[in-house]
């Protein structure tokens, strides 16, 4: 992970959020820069228009006929200390933004303004100083730890490459790591396939915390545990932002996990955030039809009370578009891209026009909608 | 008489780590026409128990062991010959499974796939099967379906596969539908459908299902009756709305406070401690006591038996005297509620212990692994700080949430 630093992104005009190399820029839905809506002044992160497009490539010559629209101008802030949830479905673009602001992939354009420095346009040495300040945890810790490596030795090793500490002086970090996120010192001597799934993401946690960051994508932590284990990795995270005062981008597909451990939600449809603000906000006073679609599907633990939005569930109207259709060749859409499921009363013509940019529908709380109304009363 | 029962199921399988009792003595029934879920997390063996009755678990290594039996109208199926479980599986109970890509043929279009159960199973001519096919299809909401039914699986999304999946499923209008993690693989939006298409093919042809899963959303939206099953046993056995008001076994507890609820947010998530055992190594006794914050020495030192739970303790029903287990016979009533738990004998010690420490509080960052002792101590340690709202278990269920903007509700 500490070497995914790579050459140099190629996006000449990563500065303004609108610009997008040549042969992408043919849309014209490109929102101008919003502030981020609203960045406060001691934001930790700012990320303005990211966008991450993957190449169709046809024919013998692999000539690019197309792009993947995976990320499509996605603009969020973090302050330290705070967790912004990030919830989408399967293909919305959510776990390639968490990677792309960590430059563990190469975003195409956009920036990621990190304490005062650009992500997206850090060389080598600057990049690996950023590791020791953001850190990823993964859905699968198993899948990036060394199996044949003991849980000490691979916590030693991120001490050592990020030069923190040698010798006892490691040993001594490695014992209180373990003890940090609930397991024993006496672990350090095993190896990972001895663990549960929940320790084994509490190792992941801890290789994360070895470098002291002060901001962690959390990518679907919980997602592979089972129920009651869960609940001990979401308390853990909790904690240990108390403590050390972490900010999480916290990445799921499950909103009653995004809603308990999020200060704010950003929603995510298709490669764009449809809606963004606080956790309460977003979850009582949903203004993306889209967001009452999904919190309406979500089953709840009470039997006779079927939904928080019972009623307005999303018609079946037979499939969603399979991920990525939208951006697709044959399938381009240039009006708002939940338009074709959308069950918004309002909904007409006028929204098959423009994609919608993200506006401002009270303090705090953006939208993607032009149906929409503005309760804020600002302009 | 119920669809099926299933009575002391036991499946062991052979592994390098040792014997695997992965289902220990499973019994439940489902009545016609009825929804019952089965809950638990990996390795509780739910599935075991759905692939044993279908006859489908690899042996070896698998061993459904003797004095099993499960009696599908009233035929016990561990004793039937191999060909007539084809003729069973399919025409009278049909599964589908989490992941349909695995169980659809790649190489074949689907519409040919349902068309060729349906001819090995009804013996109708080609045209017609091809045609009932397509009609399978628009059952299940595949829209154009004519069409749809030429495309191969991977030509499909994970909810149109899943439909394919079900149309195939209920092609010979089965009495039992066992649907293992239907939905699990879906996302949230495609999971409503296909549970909202579940309950009306239930409604509509009255069949019963066996709905297993980890999800208590689910099992609270679409069930009538819940077995909770830990460890290769029935813990638990309840109406839905039984179980949801007031969960009686330790472990039911626990997981119902553990989930976060949409639109009800909690400062701290109550904790079980510990992780889920494994199948070749289950705890002595209890198999729950480990992780149990009420255990006391009787847990360690007998194991409990599934005993009349809740009301049905009280009150004695069906004439089960207080305390005594329940016995073969008295299974698959739908009113039974057992909970294999000492509780159920010592109600004394649920209040005590609910007083001292409350169960399931809130643990801070590394106690969450500690054996149940340490975890006594702990909690008690910790109950000087304010602690989050305990809903009683004899308070009646708050207010349903179907107005969002309900203030209190949220502010809990």
């Amino acid at each position: 992970m500490s070497d995914a630093a790579g050459p140099r992104p190629s996006h000449p005009h990563a500065g303004s959020a609108g610009a997008v190399p040549g042969d992408v820029a043919s849309t014209g839905d490109v929102a101008p820069p919003d502030a981020a809506l609203d960045a406060p002044d001691d934001a930790l992160l700012v990320v303005r228009g990211l966008k991450k497009y993957y190449p169709i490539r046809k024919g013998l010559l692999g000539r690019v006929v197309d792009h993947v629209r995976a990320v499509d101008d996605v603009s969020f802030w973090l302050r330290r200390g705070e967790t912004l949830g990030l919830v989408g479905e399967s293909g919305s673009g959510k776990t390639t933004t968490g990677r792309a602001i960590l430059r563990l992939i190469e975003p195409t354009a956009g920036e990621a303004i990190f304490d005062g420095q650009d992500i997206f346009r850090m060389g080598d040495e600057a990049l690996r100083r950023l590791r020791r300040r953001a850190q990823i945890v993964f859905q699968d810790p198993f899948g990036s730890l060394n199996p044949r490596m003991t849980v000490g030795d691979a916590l030693r090793e991120v001490l050592h490459v990020h030069r923190i500490a040698r010798g006892a002086e490691a040993d001594r970090r490695v014992h209180e790591l373990l003890e940090q996120v609930g397991l024993s010192p006496d672990h350090a001597r095993r190896y990972p396939h001895e663990f549960s799934g929940g320790q084994r993401q509490r190792i992941g946690i801890a290789r994360a915390l070895a470098v002291e960051p002060e901001f962690i994508v959390c990518d679907e932590p919980v997602s592979a545990l089972d129920v009651s284990v869960q609940a001990q990795v979401l308390n853990l995270l909790a904690d240990l932002q108390d403590r050390f005062g972490i900010a999480y981008l916290f990445i799921a597909h499950d909103l009653s996990v995004v809603e308990h451990i999020s200060d704010r939600i950003a929603v995510m449809y298709r490669g764009r955030i449809v809606e963004v603000g606080k956790s309460e906000d977003v979850i009582r006073r949903p203004r993306h039809p889209y967001t009452r679609a999904l919190l309406s599907a979500v089953p709840v633990p009470e039997p006779g009370r079927k939904a928080l939005y019972a009623g307005r569930r999303e018609p079946d109207g037979g499939p969603t578009p399979p991920p990525g259709a939208g951006a697709h060749p044959a399938a381009r859409w240039e009006g708002c891209p939940y338009y074709p499921q959308c069950s918004h009363p309002g909904k007409d013509m006028e929204c098959t026009r423009v994609v919608p940019g993200l506006d401002r529908k009270a303090p705090g709380h953006f939208a993607a909608c032009i149906k929409e109304s503005d309760v804020s009363g600002a302009p | 008489m119920a669809l099926l029962e299933v009575e002391n199921l036991r499946t062991y399988f052979e592994t390098e780590a040792g014997l695997a009792r992965a289902v220990d003595g499973v019994s439940f029934s489902v009545d016609k026409g009825e929804v019952l879920g089965i809950v638990g997390e990996s390795g509780s063996g739910k599935s075991v128990t759905s692939l044993s009755i279908m006859r489908l678990v690899p042996q070896p290594p698998g061993r459904i062991m003797p004095g099993s039996r499960i009696l599908f109208q009233g035929r016990d199926l561990l004793g039937v010959s191999e060909a007539e479980m084809r003729h069973i599986r399919g025409n009278d109970i049909a599964m589908i499974f989490q992941e349909p890509m695995t169980s659809l043929n790649p190489v074949y279009p689907v519409g040919d796939q349902i068309a060729e159960a349906i001819r090995y199973h009804r013996g109708v001519g080609k045209r017609q099967a091809r045609a009932r096919a397509v009609e399978l299809l628009r059952q299940v909401g595949i829209p154009d379906p004519e069409r749809r039914a030429a495309d191969y699986p991977h030509q499909l999304s994970g909810g149109m596969r899943q439909r394919v999946m079900i149309a195939m499923a209920i092609s010979c209008e089965p009495d039992l539908l066992i649907a293992d993690e239907p939905t699990t693989a879906l996302d949230v939006t495609i999971q409503a459908q296909i549970l909202d298409l579940l309950a009306e093919l239930r409604e509509r042809l009255g069949m019963a299902m066996i709905l297993i899963t980890h999800d208590l959303g689910v099992v609270a939206q679409v069930c009538d009756r819940v077995v909770v099953m830990y460890a290769g046993q029935v813990v638990e056995e309840a109406s839905v709305d039984d179980l949801f008001r007031e969960p009686r076994h330790p472990y039911t507890e626990g997981l119902l406070k553990a989930i976060p609820r949409l639109g009800k947010p909690v400062e701290r998530l109550a904790v079980i401690p510990g992780t889920v055992p494994s199948p070749t190594a289950w705890p002595v006794s209890c198999r729950f006591h480990p992780r149990c914050p009420y255990g006391w020495d009787l847990c360690v030192e007998a194991a409990p038996g599934l005993f009349p739970a809740g009301e049905d303790r009280a009150e004695g029903v069906g004439g089960v005297s207080d305390g005594a287990l329940v016995s073969g016979e008295d299974r698959g009533s739908a009113g039974v509620r057992t909970s294999r738990c000492w509780l159920e004998r010592h109600p004394e010690r649920r209040e005590e212990v609910r007083r001292r420490t409350g169960p399931y509080e809130a643990s801070r960052v590394g106690r969450a692994e500690a054996p149940a002792e340490h975890w006594h101590a702990a909690s008690a340690a910790e109950h000087a700080a304010p602690e989050p709202e305990r809903a009683p278990p004899e308070a009646p269920s708050r207010p349903l949430m179907g107005d969002p903007d309900t203030e209190e509700d949220v502010r809990r």
